[in-house]
């Protein structure tokens, strides 16, 4: 990267290449639609070109470029999950992040922290001791770490034994890493359109035409267009979006709140998460505290902040390091997790031939980006669906098959 | 904090209720396919409107039912369960 930028001031070239090349009008019918702007549908944009040759694409926009959860998460990846089908899936991503800067020609701010996954009882012990072994059978790096590991390495951290939840050890997963999440996006989406995908902002799909059983059009504030594929990636609005083709989806809208600290000196070097006091922090190069916890306790399609939700969190991140009680909030804000009932994807084939589906991200859809997007491009492209994904199909519901993924974040264990 | 009329106790604050789920109508347990069950239990509307839901009072555990609109999250009306199931309902009784 530093290479590339000392070239561009010697050659007084411009970035231009990466800026986005924007459209005019709809044209009437495109090959494949994709509906939604964000990290997911501009990442399978970018592969639905790249890999597959598939140039004929629009995406469909109702606001702006990943203004949505793209804009909304905590920015961490990692793939210390708990079943098979999760670990290597998230893997894969984890693999396409760590070149993605490069791929993208644009500074992501790939930043490998570690992450520590905090044990405060003996049965949370077993359960990282449990996924330590999953994830090693399945070549990611975790380990279990106990106390006095786990204080010299996070030497701020609150090891007292007199607390209400004294920690015990940590799953410490060194691959965990925070990355700059719109740029995530816009790398994706300039890159494709450079390749000649069409990204379409402000354009609300208002319907869904559907004839024998196969997905022919989409109506939207501009217009009709005929389509040969679609693909939805919507998250937070999934079931809406799914309902105009006629599908009722396993999923549940629920907020999910983030706020972010003033900036402090650097303290926090891994990624800090307790399921048992429901909260989450990172540290960013900027020096704020990214924080999270648990998803709100009833269903709501908003983007509002509560008092209750700081309160809570607050408390709970003071018990793990109390010298943060004078630390000033700098902004807070919230996105709509699409919750499933076993906390993972939705992915794949639906009852519609040609419409395809990449919803139920909850709480774990930044980190997918890459993988989601490349596999999905795959399966609009072939009408295969790929071994990687086949786990997260729409129908495993009907057919008794979850995949309980309990190493999700927000998931009390 | 966002207030809530519990029909038993009157307006507490929304802290003190769980909520519990949609009110759907439950498939007869000996006629259903495997398709109807799994979309009783797993699938969902999950409308942006106003959506008939479960709630209980959890101090008193009292369950009953609210009217609660998804996007703007105003609660429209809370009532008593027997007003959609009848006075003396059972577990097993469809909603009207």
């Amino acid at each position: 990267m530093p290479l590339a930028l000392l070239k561009r001031a010697l050659l007084g070239s411009r970035v231009k290449d990466r800026q986005f090349i924007w459209p005019g009008d709809l044209k009437k019918s495109y090959d494949v639609v994709i509906i939604g702007g964000g990290g997911h549908g501009l990442a399978a944009a970018y592969y639905l070109a790249k890999n597959h040759g598939i140039t004929d694409v629009a995406v469909l926009e109702r606001g702006y470029v990943g203004g949505g959860n793209t804009a909304r998460n905590t920015a961490i990846i990692r793939s210390n999950y708990l079943t098979p089908e999760g670990v290597r899936f998230y893997d894969e991503s984890v693999r396409l992040f760590q070149d993605l800067s490069f791929e993208l020609d644009i500074n992501l701010m790939y930043s490998q922290r570690g992450h520590c996954t905090l044990a405060h009882t003996d049965a949370a012990i077993r359960t990282m001791r449990w996924r330590a072994e999953v994830n090693k059978h399945l070549g990611v790096n975790s380990e279990l770490v106990l106390r006095d590991d786990l204080a010299k390495q996070v030497p701020l951290l609150d090891m007292s034994e007199d607390v209400r939840l004294p920690i015990l050890g940590a799953l410490f997963h060194p691959p965990g890493s925070i990355a700059r999440h719109d740029a995530v996006a816009w790398g994706y989406g300039g890159l494709a359109s450079h390749r000649g995908v069409e990204i379409h902002q402000r354009t609300e799909v208002t319907g869904i035409e559907v004839e024998d059983g196969k997905v022919t059009a989409v109506q939207t504030n501009r217009g009709r267009v005929a389509c040969g594929r679609v693909l939805q990636a919507v998250a937070g609005n999934s079931s809406e979006v799914a309902r105009m083709a006629g599908i009722r989806l396993p999923i549940t809208s629920i907020p999910l709140q983030a706020c972010v600290s003033q900036p402090l000196k650097p303290f926090l070097d891994p990624i800090i998460v307790s399921g048992s006091l429901h909260v989450y922090v990172s540290q960013t190069p900027r020096g704020e505290l990214v924080m999270g916890g648990s998803t709100d306790p009833y269903p709501l399609y908003q983007t509002r902040s509560t008092l209750e939700f700081k309160e809570e969190l607050m408390m709970h991140l003071l018990e793990l390091f109390p010298f943060l009680s004078e630390v000033k909030l700098l902004r807070q804000w919230a996105g709509t997790a699409d919750m499933t009932p076993d906390f993972s994807p939705v992915m794949g084939e639906t009852p519609i031939r040609n419409y395809y589906i990449d919803a139920g991200w909850g709480t774990w859809g930044f980190k997918a980006t890459p993988v989601s997007g490349k596999r999905m491009a795959e399966t609009v492209a072939t009408g295969k669906v790929p071994d990687l994904i086949e786990g997260f199909r729409l129908s495993r519901f009907t057919e008794f098959d979850l995949v309980g993924e309990k190493g999700a974040a927000s998931v009390g264990h | 904090m966002k207030m809530m009329t519990c029909p038993l106790n009157g307006p507490r604050n929304i802290s003190e209720f769980a909520y519990g789920g949609e009110v759907i109508p439950e498939p007869a347990s000996d006629t259903v396919d495997d398709a109807g069950w799994a979309s009783f239990v797993f699938l969902s509307d999950n409308s942006a409107g106003v959506v008939r839901e479960w709630w209980c009072h959890v101090p008193t555990s009292y369950w009953f039912i609210a009217e609660r609109h998804r996007r703007s999250n105003e609660i429209l009306r809370t009532y008593p369960a027997s007003e959609v199931f009848g006075a003396g309902a059972q577990a097993k009784d469809q909603p009207a």
